[in-house]
């Protein structure tokens, strides 16, 4: 099945089977693999990815309901400001890294993800609605403490310095 | 690497049934259930399957006078963001933010739930609950199930191989209330161990048009009739609500398996139904 779609901005084209996972083309095909495979099935969270806005988890997705989305992967958090040789964080990705908020850093990336489309839906640093926004994400490492941290600061409408 | 099926990918609900009418196909909505079959490691990977994510005649949700329609590929999320939903029929709003997580509720949908029968469905009680039909297609046209007459078995349902469900209808009698509750090992992406959905009319002198929907507690979702009688033209007094948890305890018959114990269900189940008759009697 002829496929296309843009991923983190870049247009992309695919002959591949309409079944084919998500998570497969992004890892094996695209060489993405910034996005993890955890259980494989919907229940980890570490493979989400922000699809046509909405986060899902990429195991679960065949490639034949992506023909013409656009697909975000924790690859295109970090952005090149204009005029600038290198990319700058994403501010999500700088509050884990302040707040410690990774230590393996097998769920980091779905964790980003989770929480880039709760800002990007105009979450804000209410506790519990950062919990239920990342309640299908699983860490086995921080016991969420810092994770939740992170995306409050995030969520935190910066003050003028 | 799962297996990779082939499959179809119809652009029209007419170009579907044509598909279907040829052989059967393994529907794939959302695919929150079936992509974890692909995988083979739990069972034969279907073989042929059919995507009907593209199918805009299966969204929607209407109000029509007194019936919600919601089409079969309405996700949970949709369901969470109706206003037409959570004015109406706040308990499958309820339920819908039960069910796994985001990931989940932006991809699975109410059609997927009902035609996937599992005796876990999260929507499905409340469907019982609320004498909701089902409607179904294909080739040979439409027909309408009652909710009551859908699920007929273990994971099996009264579709033939040729027919997809199309729509839910939700009828929205005046002064009804429906109340949800789920019991999971958490508050997110978790499988009930027990499941429950109560809606009654109250008329002032008792409650009538008693329902009363469980799941988990059978092989498919199921009402609890005896307990039904039991709670109809009564008050929800504290006796009403024991006189019912002790029929529900009796009247159900839920197994032991991984997630819980039949033990363990018919008294949670028991607790959860005298604590909505309770609230509803606000003692």
């Amino acid at each position: 099945m002829n496929i296309r779609l843009l991923v983190n901005g870049s247009p992309v084209e695919l002959d591949v089977p309409g079944m084919r996972r998500l998570l497969d083309v992004l890892r094996e095909d695209l060489g993405l693999t910034g996005t993890k495979e955890g259980c494989g099935e919907g229940e980890c969270g570490a493979c989400s990815v922000i699809l046509d806005g909405q986060v899902v988890d990429a195991c679960l997705v065949p490639m034949s309901q992506v023909d013409g989305s656009t697909v975000r992967t924790v690859e295109g958090l970090a952005r090149r400001p204009a005029r600038s040789p290198d990319r700058r964080l994403d501010e999500l990705q700088a509050a884990f890294l302040a707040t410690g908020g990774a230590q393996c850093g097998i769920c980091t990336p779905g964790m980003l993800m989770a929480a880039r489309a709760y800002i990007d839906a105009g979450g804000g640093p209410d506790e519990d609605a950062i919990r239920e926004a990342i309640a299908g994400n699983l860490c086995r490492c921080t016991g969420y403490t810092k994770i939740v941290e992170a995306i409050a600061q995030a969520a935190t409408p910066q003050a003028e310095v | 690497m799962p297996v990779e099926p082939r499959l179809e990918v119809p652009r029209t609900l007419d170009e579907a049934f044509a598909t279907l009418a040829t052989a059967p196909h393994r529907p794939i909505a959302g695919g929150t259930d079936v992509m974890v079959q692909i995988t083979g490691e739990i069972g034969p990977a279907p073989d042929r399957m059919i995507d009907l994510w593209r199918l805009e005649e299966l969204r929607g949700i209407a109000l029509d006078g007194d019936v919600l329609t919601l089409g079969a590929l309405t996700t949970y999320t949709d369901i969470r963001r109706s206003a037409v939903c959570r004015e109406h029929v706040p308990a499958l709003v309820d339920a819908a933010a039960t069910i796994g997580a985001a990931q989940i509720q932006n991809r699975g949908t109410l059609g997927g739930n009902v035609a996937n029968a599992s005796p876990a469905g999260d929507t499905l009680p409340v469907l019982l609950a609320t004498d909701a039909e089902i409607v179904v297609g294909g080739a040979r046209g439409e027909r309408t199930i009652p909710v009551t007459e859908f699920w007929v078995a273990y994971r099996k349902t009264g579709l033939a191989p040729d027919e997809l469900v199309l729509r839910v209808r939700i009828p929205l009698p005046a002064g009804r209330e429906v109340r949800f509750r789920k019991i999971g090992t958490r508050r997110a992406q978790a499988i009930s161990k027990v499941v429950m959905a109560l809606a009654w009319r109250d008329g002032g002198r008792g409650w009538s048009d008693v329902r009363l929907a469980l799941g988990s507690v059978a092989d498919r979702p199921i009402r609890a009739r005896t307990t039904e009688r039991a709670l109809e033209g009564r008050r929800p007094t504290a006796e009403t609500a024991d006189r019912a948890a002790t029929t529900l305890a009796g009247e159900i018959e839920p197994i032991d398996d991984v997630r819980s114990t039949a033990d363990y269900r018919k008294v949670v189940a028991a607790r959860v139904l005298h604590r909505l008759v309770r609230d509803a009697g606000g003692w």
